[in-house]
């Protein structure tokens, strides 16, 4: 997994809620059995003003001017503001995956949806919530040349201006992205223990393990 | 100390918890499909592990295939290589899988339910957010991403952090004509798509425990759109009554030793949830969606909402986007919205309830010359032999519907079938997201009763009154 420490960037302003996993990455992009290539396509049908397809080659399809991203303003960022709810909808981590290969490391919002909020931690994108007080504050504060630094290990926010806003993270995710730990190979540390629940299960249970099988091919 | 239904569920498969809350969970079962596994699989062979229990897996291909011709194969290149992408990884890995033309196929969360592979009591995952459907037979099911599949794969287990209860209260009986799917639209609409973040939602009351199991499925299903990854319902005669017989359901002695088990899978009576909602039944009408999220939802008597009433300007401008969007003005009533085309299916309403349901609407009547398109696609290979069985399907021909051949079709557009920019849609699937049914396509949310009617009247219509 790739390790997280700190990223000091443009902030791209994205000022609505609610927005869903489909608008951050569409449905026909899904058909790729890779991990890598989502970027281009991010955000496709804000982003662009034709209808985008798995082969098109990005640079030379029409931008729609009016989306932040396209905004030359906004071309760095790797830190992206935006509303409540955000990554709602299917537990698609193409998702993270587009934004992650775009070049966002971070996302600061009031809210996350829960499915989307996990899978960021998994590719090395770290969300950060806020109250929607703060977030409001820095709506109003953001534009060109407005850059944030985001230290996971203080757990801080450095603005323009010095000041710092601090945000919370569960101790384990932290460890797990300052590392960019293996989550598996953390967990099979643990396998005498899941064989030993296996185990106590099947007396309880036994009916969860062998029995009836399918017929497949 | 009294428990909640996910308190139970959940502490049966603890297998160890950190200081900081987190909580290694064992994973009973496990759905994959061809969308959201390739990566994981690949995971798997590139850092040479295997699965830890193939057996607790079952794959079935639903997103990408084509609802007809299907002899003819997957036309499209990139689609039909995911879907024998998964084929492949399933016979290296071991992992039993349904084949594109095995009369089993189907939409993931109707083919679990339907073999028995979903069964009260367990944690059952899927690389899909609407795993909640499986929480109707009291099992604890939610949706994750693919790196957690590769590690449930791996290790049969996740790393997770309990929600906390919620329990959403549906007092007294809905009238005539309302169906699962107006009860979970009206709750969506009460508590909103962020109402349930962090909550496991048990549905509850009344109103509840009169839906059939495929009604409960339904419910259970949109708990996602709340925010809810999973949602549950109280083991019950019904949910006994549904299992049994079914393919994977345990036989014999064990079968008893497992309904006595099961019989326990219900909130105690004194157990407290940190949220309680309620909801009266009987004033739960027909929903429609009118707006680009499923909360945004009026009963089919009222009229498109006007933005300029909402104080929240977050809220006012995500309103004007969607009308914009979905080319309505305030103020119009829904009955006046006409359509372009109409689905039924998805794993939301695609079982042979729903299917019956929408056949009575239908029965003896001709779909409107406006709709370009009426098309009902069956949850699964099993549903769809079912209701050929009863007749449906003449039913639906002989109206001016097509039937088609299972899969998730144009609830999400991955295949061929999907909407037309500006085309407007009456389905009975679970998001009515921008392009979601297809790039400017415009989706309202209704039961198949509601878009049956739709589709005879060429707009909305209350059913009760059809």
């Amino acid at each position: 997994m790739l390790a997280f420490d700190r990223v000091k960037s443009q902030v791209i302003p994205l000022d609505r809620a609610n927005v869903d996993t489909d608008a951050i990455i569409p449905k026909q992009f899904l058909k790729s059995i890779r991990r890598t290539g989502f970027g281009p396509f991010l955000f496709d049908e804000w982003r662009y003003l034709d209808r985008g397809e798995p082969d098109m080659d990005c640079s030379r399809r029409p931008k729609n001017p009016d989306f932040v991203l396209n905004k030359p303003e906004y071309a760095h960022g790797q830190i992206l503001l935006t509303r409540e709810n955000f990554g709602c909808g299917s537990s698609r981590e193409h998702a993270p995956w587009a934004l992650a290969d775009y070049g966002i490391r971070v996302i600061i919002a009031p809210s996350f949806a829960d499915i989307f909020y996990n899978n960021c931690f998994k590719n090395g994108i770290l969300p950060i919530v806020l109250d929607a007080d703060t977030v409001d504050q820095l709506f109003r504060e953001v534009g060109p040349g407005y850059e944030l630094e985001v230290v996971l290990e203080t757990q801080t926010i450095v603005k323009p201006d010095g000041s710092v806003i601090g945000f919370d993270i569960d101790p384990s995710r932290k460890e797990r992205l300052l590392k960019g730990l293996d989550d598996i190979a953390l967990t099979l540390a643990f396998a005498d223990d899941i064989r030993a629940y296996e185990a106590r299960r099947r007396e309880e249970a036994p009916w969860l393990f062998g029995g009836e099988q399918l017929d497949w091919i | 100390m009294a428990k909640t239904l996910y308190d139970k569920i959940w502490d049966a498969h603890v297998i160890r918890t950190e200081e900081d809350g987190s909580s290694l969970l064992y994973i009973d079962r496990q759905l994959i499909h061809e969308v959201t596994s390739p990566q994981a699989f690949e995971g798997l062979r590139l850092a040479g592990r295997k699965p830890w229990r193939p057996e607790a897996n079952l794959a079935v291909a639903d997103h990408n295939v084509p609802t007809r011709d299907r002899a003819k194969g997957i036309a499209d290149p990139i689609s039909r290589l995911q879907v024998e992408t998964l084929e492949k990884n399933c016979r290296e890995f071991g992992i039993p899988v349904f084949s594109m033309s095995d009369r089993r196929q189907g939409i993931v969360h109707v083919v679990g339910p339907e073999e028995g592979f979903t069964l009260p009591g367990i944690t059952l995952v899927c690389g899909d957010s609407h795993t909640s459907t499986h929480g109707a037979l009291g099992a604890l099911a939610f949706g994750i991403g693919t790196s957690e599949v590769e590690h449930v794969l791996a290790t049969q287990t996740l790393w997770m952090k309990k929600a906390r209860n919620m329990q959403v209260r549906v007092e007294g009986r809905v009238g005539p004509g309302v169906t699962a799917k107006d009860i979970v639209l009206a709750i969506i609409g009460e508590i909103g798509t962020a109402g349930g973040t962090g909550y496991t939602i048990e549905f509850a009351g009344e109103a509840i425990a009169a839906l059939s199991v495929e009604g409960r499925m339904t419910v259970c299903n949109m708990a996602i759109e709340a925010g809810a990854r999973a949602g549950l319902i109280a083991v019950d005669d019904a949910t006994i009554e549904y299992l049994q017989g079914r393919p994977l359901v345990p036989k014999g002695e064990l079968w008893d030793r497992a309904v006595t088990a099961w019989r326990e899978l219900h909130s105690d009576p004194d157990a407290v949830f940190d949220k309680v909602v309620t909801l009266d039944a009987a004033a739960i009408e027909p929903q429609v969606t009118w707006g680009t999220s499923p909360e945004m939802v009026v009963p089919v008597s009222a009229r498109v909402p006007d933005p300029a009433q909402e104080k929240d300007p977050t809220k006012r401008k995500g309103m004007e986007r969607a009308l914009e969007y979905m080319g309505l003005t305030p103020g119009t009533p829904i009955e006046d919205i006409r359509l372009d085309k109409v689905f039924i299916g998805s794993c939301t309403n695609s079982r042979i309830e729903d299917l019956r349901a929408a056949a009575a609407v239908v029965k003896g009547r001709k779909v409107a010359d406006s709709i370009k398109l009426a098309m009902v696609v069956p949850g699964s290979g099993l549903v769809k032999e079912q209701a050929e069985a009863e007749g449906l399907d003449r039913i639906f021909k002989e109206a001016g519907f097509e039937w088609r051949d299972p899969g998730c079709s144009m609830c999400l557009a991955m295949n061929a079938d999907r909407l037309e920019p500006g085309e407007r849609c009456a389905s009975t699937s679970n998001r009515n997201f921008e392009g979601r049914q297809g790039y400017g396509g415009r989706t309202h949310l209704v039961s198949p009763a509601m878009a049956a009617a739709a589709a005879i009247a060429g707009r909305f219509v209350d059913v009760r009154k059809f």
